[in-house]
Parts: C-alpha cells; structure tokens; sequence
C-alpha cells in the first residue's frame, strides 16, 4: 500500500461542458437534474445518438497571437481558461512563485485529431495537407498542453497525459509528485477533449454509442452518449508543508514531514491510486481488479476508509459493462450511507476530459452541499446497491471520491475533501 | 549551470534500445562508443517474444516496437516486470494507425475498423504492456512533443524518487506515412527503455543525480556518427542521453553484449571506465522552450557510499 500523501490545495479550478461555461453552469445541472445532451448534429454525416456538445465554440476563434493554434480543441481550451477567471489566478501563481516553478500537465485522448480529419478532407492537388492548416505542433498529440503552456506565458515542466479516458484523472496524480518533490510550487492540471469523427465513429465501430441519451447504470442501458469539455485546477502545496527534496540551502522535508502542516479552509485533493487490468484493450476487468486497485490506492494515499467518502462520482458510462462492473465494485465496498452516481447523462462521455469535469463535480459538491442524481436513468440495474442513487440531495459532503476508467484498461481514482475532513484518528 | 530545483538521483538498472539499423543495445553501445558501425542492411521491425504470435504479427509498429524494448530493459534489471510502474512516452503514437482513422474517416465512416480505433489511443503500447505481463501497476503514456524523452525521463525519475520505487520507462516513435508525413517529421523506427531505481544494486549500468535546470539551448549535439544517423526520428531526443550511458558504461566484454539486453560490464565502475573528462559531463535535455532536465553521471564511490548508509 502507498504511504499517505500531504494534501494539496486547489487554489483556484473551473470548467466548461454542454452544461455551460463556467462552475456556476455545472453547479446548476447537478442541482436541477438537468440533461445538457442533444441530437447529434456534428460532422458531415452525422450518427444517429446524443451528445454534450458545447455551444459557441465555432463562434470564437483564437486571440489573433495564438491564432497559429486554431483548431476546435484549443479554441475549447482557451474558452475553458477564461471560465471563472481561472487566468487570473494563474497568473498570481506565476508572480507568487516564479513561470518556471509552475507546471502545465494536461490530459486529452485525441487532442487535436478533429483538425488532422479535417485535413485529410481537404488534401491538396499532391495528397498533402492543405494551406493554411499545416502545422505540425497542431498536428500532434501534445498540442493540447502545447498551446496551454504558450497561453499562459509559463516556463516550467509541460506534459501532456494521454491514457485514454483517464488522462485528465492521472495529471493530478503525475502533478503530485512534482509538486511533493518540490520541482515545481504550483501546477495547472485539467483536460480538455473534442468531438470528432474518430470519437464518434470509434466508439460506433464498437457498438458502444447510444441511439438514445445515456442512462448510466438503468437496467435498459443502451450505451454512451459523447461530449466535449474542458476543465482546469490549479494544484499548490500547503502553506508550511515542506517539499521532500531538499535545496542546497533549504530544510529537509521528507515523509516524516508530510501531512505536518494544518489545512485552512478550502479544497484539497487528499488521495489518488492510479492501476492498471492488465485484461483487455477496450473491455474491463470482469471483477474490476483494476478498479479496486486504484480504489485502494487511493484510501491509502487519503488515509481514510471507504466509509469516510460521502459521495461517489461513478465512471458510469451507460456501456453495458462498465457500469455491471462498477456497480458490483461500489456494493461490496461501501456502506449504504455513500451516495454515488454518474453525471454522464448531464455532460455526455467526455472521454480525456472527463477526469476533470468530474473532479470539478466532486469540487462543487463539496462547496454547495449537493449529492448529484444520475440522470436521464429510470429503474437501476439490479446489480446495483443502495450506494447508487437517481435523485440528487441536499446534504454535506466533506469527502468525494471520483473514478476514471479508460481503454487499455488505465485505472485512476481520485479523493477530494474540505479543509477538515479525512484522515484516521 | 544553476539548478533551479534540488536534484535527487535515479540509478539505472536495465537498458535496450532498438532501430532498424541498431537492433539491440550492445551494438548501440558499442556504435555510440565508435567502436562498431550500424548495419548496412536494416532490419525489419522487431517481433518481441512477449506477444502471442498472432498477436505479435497484428500489433502496430508503436506495439511491437515499445514491447520489444520494454521487455529487454526488464530482463536486463533482473527484476519482475508485474511489479514495475510504467512511463510509456511517444511524440506521435502511431502515426500508420492514425493515418487510416483520418483516411477511412475522409471517405468511408462507418467501415472504420474497431480493433484500429482502441490501437489508436496513445497509451496503446502501455496497456498491451500490462496485459503482456500481468501488471496491474500505475501506467502513464504521455508526450510533449519535441521534449517527448525529456518529458518521459522527468515523470519515470519523478515516480523513482517520490514513490521510492524501480519505474520502467519506454520512449519510442515510428515513421510518419500518407499525408500526415506532410506535416509531422519523423523517420525510421527508434525506441530505448530504461529501468530507474531509487538505489543502487550489482546491475546498476549508470547513475545520474538530476535537476531542473534553465534550458533554451536546444538538444545536445550528438557525438557518434551512428547517432547522427538515427536523428531524424521523432524520439531522437532520447540520443545524447543513450550516448552519455554507452560513454558511461564503456569497458564492457563483447562476450556479454551479445546475449539480448544485458551487455555491460556490471563490475567495471562506472567513473573509471569511462574516458577522463567525460565522466562528470553533465547533459541537459529540453523539457519545454527554456527549461531542461539536468543529468550529471556519478561515479561509482558516490553509489556505493549510499547504498551503506
């Protein structure tokens, strides 16, 4: 079992999805119950399903100095950075700590695929990309932290995670460990994932797409519904937590140090466990080994037990076995009193991205008192247990627990909690 | 040059390496070293053992490629791979398998094939790694571009040091084909693995102490004449880093090279094989336009002073 890990403040976040720009949009559909899905019109030649898709994004192109970015990921990231002024507070962060002490470590499945499909569209007289959408920092996976890193004017560590649908899950896990060795004093963690012809396409090929909205963990379960959405956090160690490296000059922090400093009031990330099925490509583990796994892990590194989470945000896909799985994970782990449920029928399956939007579900939740409902679901499955609820409720939530499982069967749990909760007597 | 963060160490426990023209880490070591010259004729792409034969003929080149290295580098450390946590890190993943997502999607949507969909995902490589070997420890696919190997060096060294934990790093990219070679640059196949440890052992190849450092000054220029060879590839920022290890290790028996992975000199300390004035050579390897990774060598007294106290 992994050592518990010193929490780490999240100063600032934001996110931006089908529900709307900004917390304020998600906050009200995780109050409301409201669906954020429609008929899919993405595309040439659309399928016939449901997605999250965000509004606007055609309608506002790149600043002209980031204008050489221009693509439909991007454009979604910088309008996910101007959510909740999350640039200001980025910006503070690089005056209190110095551009090459903050990191950017970003999460995406496909990046800027959606202007690569379009090239090949449109491919000029000699079957080369056309003018004008040619370049290469575009063309490639890392465009995504790339063009984030440049936006922000910052000059530490840039990484891009791409582990499928848990990318934006595992770069809070890859930021801790830069942050606890102290190579950097703050990271920028998040995603953001499009819509695009290899998503929907992809997931048709393998007849996981919904004809209908996607209704997680309902006993007719049809499938996922797609979406889109962009989602930022803002990652500093506490005020007196020592880093575990020394300085030259420096005091010795190290694991006897870790968790000595007291938390003011605010949002923590306290716990992840990161695993892997080591079972299939695109199907789970039939007993969720993996899952489990993470799921230990992240207690671990929480120092909590499972009867300590409040509330549960699921994976729950609406795929038929995932949430048969999951289902199974969350009734034999945890006491009737956790409320759990999947906010996929608001948002859709925003695949690389998902891990934040959902981390930013757990965030909210904790802030307005809300356990969120599973919408668009009617009768649960039956291998659901009481954890697993459709409706939302008022209620405190002092710990949340968010799961992100992804194809290659990439597992990654995450533990949120306010300023006072968790760890054992 | 001034550490802008404190430094920690990582000892190497296993190494390979593989291009077509370099099919192995003794014969890159010894190429890096000016010692040998790379094959005349390439060889095709590597067939790794740890596949089921069917498996092994429909992976992709990323699949096969990153297989056959990661399983060598494990071998070489003596240590189990279903207990080692992963860094898989790649520029571009596969860029034939992304070629057909772009051209099917362009002309026939709905033909496209589902088993070339789950290949696509970036972290393909890790996950038919896992399920190779039964590993269900944490596994990250990453990139960053033209700092992909720097990148990937950061997060396996980061994990070593943090989790006091061996981590299994795998660094690899293939040739750009179809219209996608308009515009991403990357020729060849090249992929090495490292195993990291926390501590040093009887295996330790090569131990660096790190830090982050100002950059800005682009990659290192290449020693070798064989290295220069393979810089067209997209992961070709991995070379000075390989090089610096072949210099460091230098004195091993061509005996030993040439079974598989394991092909140094285990006893020879590292400081002293290697040509006076080198030894201590730091490199610096880019992480972004102006900060690097800092990597300087130490000599074997260092790693034996931690290891008893």
């Amino acid at each position: 079992m992994p050592a518990p890990i010193a929490p780490l403040r999240i100063s600032a976040y934001t996110v931006t999805s089908a529900a709307g720009s900004g917390k304020a949009a998600l906050h009200a559909a995780l109050r409301d119950g409201r669906s954020a899905l429609s008929a899919n019109d993405f595309g040439p030649t659309p399928l016939a399903t449901w997605i999250g898709r965000v509004a606007g994004v055609e309608s506002t192109p790149l600043p002209a100095p980031l204008a050489a970015w221009e693509c439909r990921n991007n454009r979604l990231a910088w309008l996910g950075l101007n959510g909740d002024a999350f640039i200001d507070a980025v910006h503070a962060a690089r005056e209190r700590h110095g551009a090459a002490r903050v990191a950017v470590v970003l999460g995406t499945s496909t990046s800027s695929i959606g202007a690569t499909e379009d090239a090949y569209r449109h491919l000029d007289a000699r079957g080369e990309f056309p003018a004008g959408n040619r370049n290469p920092r575009v063309h490639t996976p890392h465009s995504l932290a790339d063009f984030v890193h440049e936006a922000l004017d910052l000059e530490g560590p840039c990484v891009t995670v791409s582990t499928a649908c848990s990318s934006s899950a595992k770069v809070f896990a890859t930021a801790e460990r830069m942050l606890r060795l102290g190579l950097v004093d703050a990271a920028i963690v998040g995603g953001v994932d499009t819509l695009c012809g290899s998503v929907l396409f992809g997931f048709n090929a393998l007849q996981l797409v919904s004809p209908e909205p996607c209704r997680p963990f309902d006993a007719d379960r049809s499938g996922i519904s797609l979406g889109e959405a962009a989602g930022f956090a803002l990652l500093e160690r506490m005020d007196d937590e020592a880093p575990m490296l020394a300085t030259v000059a420096g005091p010795r922090g190290g694991a006897a140090g870790l968790g000595a400093a007291r938390r003011s009031a605010g949002l923590y990330l306290i716990g992840y466990g990161e695993s892997s099925d080591a079972h299939h490509m695109s199907t789970p583990h039939p007993e969720g080994l993996g899952a489990e796994r993470a799921l230990d892990d992240a207690l671990a590194r929480a120092d909590i037990d499972a009867a300590a989470v409040d509330h549960i945000n699921l994976h729950g896909t609406a795929s038929a076995k995932n949430d048969e799985v999951e289902a199974a994970l969350v009734a034999r782990r945890f006491p009737a009193s956790t409320h759990a449920s999947s906010t996929k029928g608001i948002t859709g399956h925003t695949l690389g991205s998902a891990g934040i939007v959902e981390a930013a579900a757990c965030l909210l939740a904790i802030e307005h008192g809300i356990r969120p409902g599973t919408v668009n679901t009617r009768v649960l499955d039956a291998a659901c247990g009481p954890q697993i609820r459709i409706d939302a409720v008022r209620a405190p939530v002092r710990i949340a627990l968010s799961n992100s499982f992804g194809f290659g069967g990439n597992n990654c749990v995450l533990v949120f909690a306010d300023a006072d909760a968790g760890r054992r007597p | 040059m001034t550490a802008s963060s404190p430094s920690a160490t990582f000892h190497v426990e296993g190494i390979a390496f593989w291009a077509p023209t370099l099919p192995g880490w003794a014969a890159a070591r010894a190429a890096f070293c000016g010692e040998a010259e790379p094959l005349a004729m390439p060889a095709k792409r590597p067939a790794p053992e740890i596949l089921a034969p069917a498996e092994r003929r429909r992976a992709p080149d990323t699949v096969a490629l990153a297989l056959e290295v990661a399983a060598a580098a494990v071998r070489d450390s003596g240590l189990d791979a279903a207990t080692l946590p992963s860094i898989f890190t790649s520029a571009h993943g596969d860029l034939a398998v992304n070629d057909y997502m772009c051209s099917t999607l362009a002309s026939q949507p709905t033909l496209l094939s589902p088993i070339k969909f789950h290949n696509s995902v970036h972290n393909a490589a890790a996950g038919y790694w896992t399920i190779a070997t039964g590993c269900h420890e944490a596994s990250t696919a990453l990139t960053a571009f033209d700092a992909s190997f720097g990148a990937g060096l950061l997060a396996a060294a980061s994990q070593c040091v943090a989790d006091a934990t061996p981590v299994l790093l795998v660094a690899f990219d293939v040739e750009a084909t179809g219209a996608l070679a308009s515009v991403t640059a990357s020729a060849g196949m090249l992929a090495c693995a490292l195993v990291l440890a926390p501590h040093p052992s009887a295996r330790t190849v090569a131990a660096f102490d790190w830090a982050l450092a100002p950059g800005g000054d682009g990659p290192p220029e290449l020693r070798s004449a064989a290295a220069r060879s393979l810089a067209d590839n997209a992961m070709a920022g991995a070379l000075p880093f390989l090089e610096a290890i072949a210099v460091a290790s230098r004195g091993g028996s061509p005996d030993e090279t040439a079974s598989g992975g394991a092909s140094l000199d285990r006893k020879a300390p590292v400081a002293e094989a290697a040509p006076a004035g080198r030894a201590a050579a730091s490199i610096s390897l880019p992480l972004s336009r102006s900060l690097a990774i800092a990597l300087t060598p130490r000599s074997s007294a260092h790693a034996s002073a931690e290891a008893t106290s």
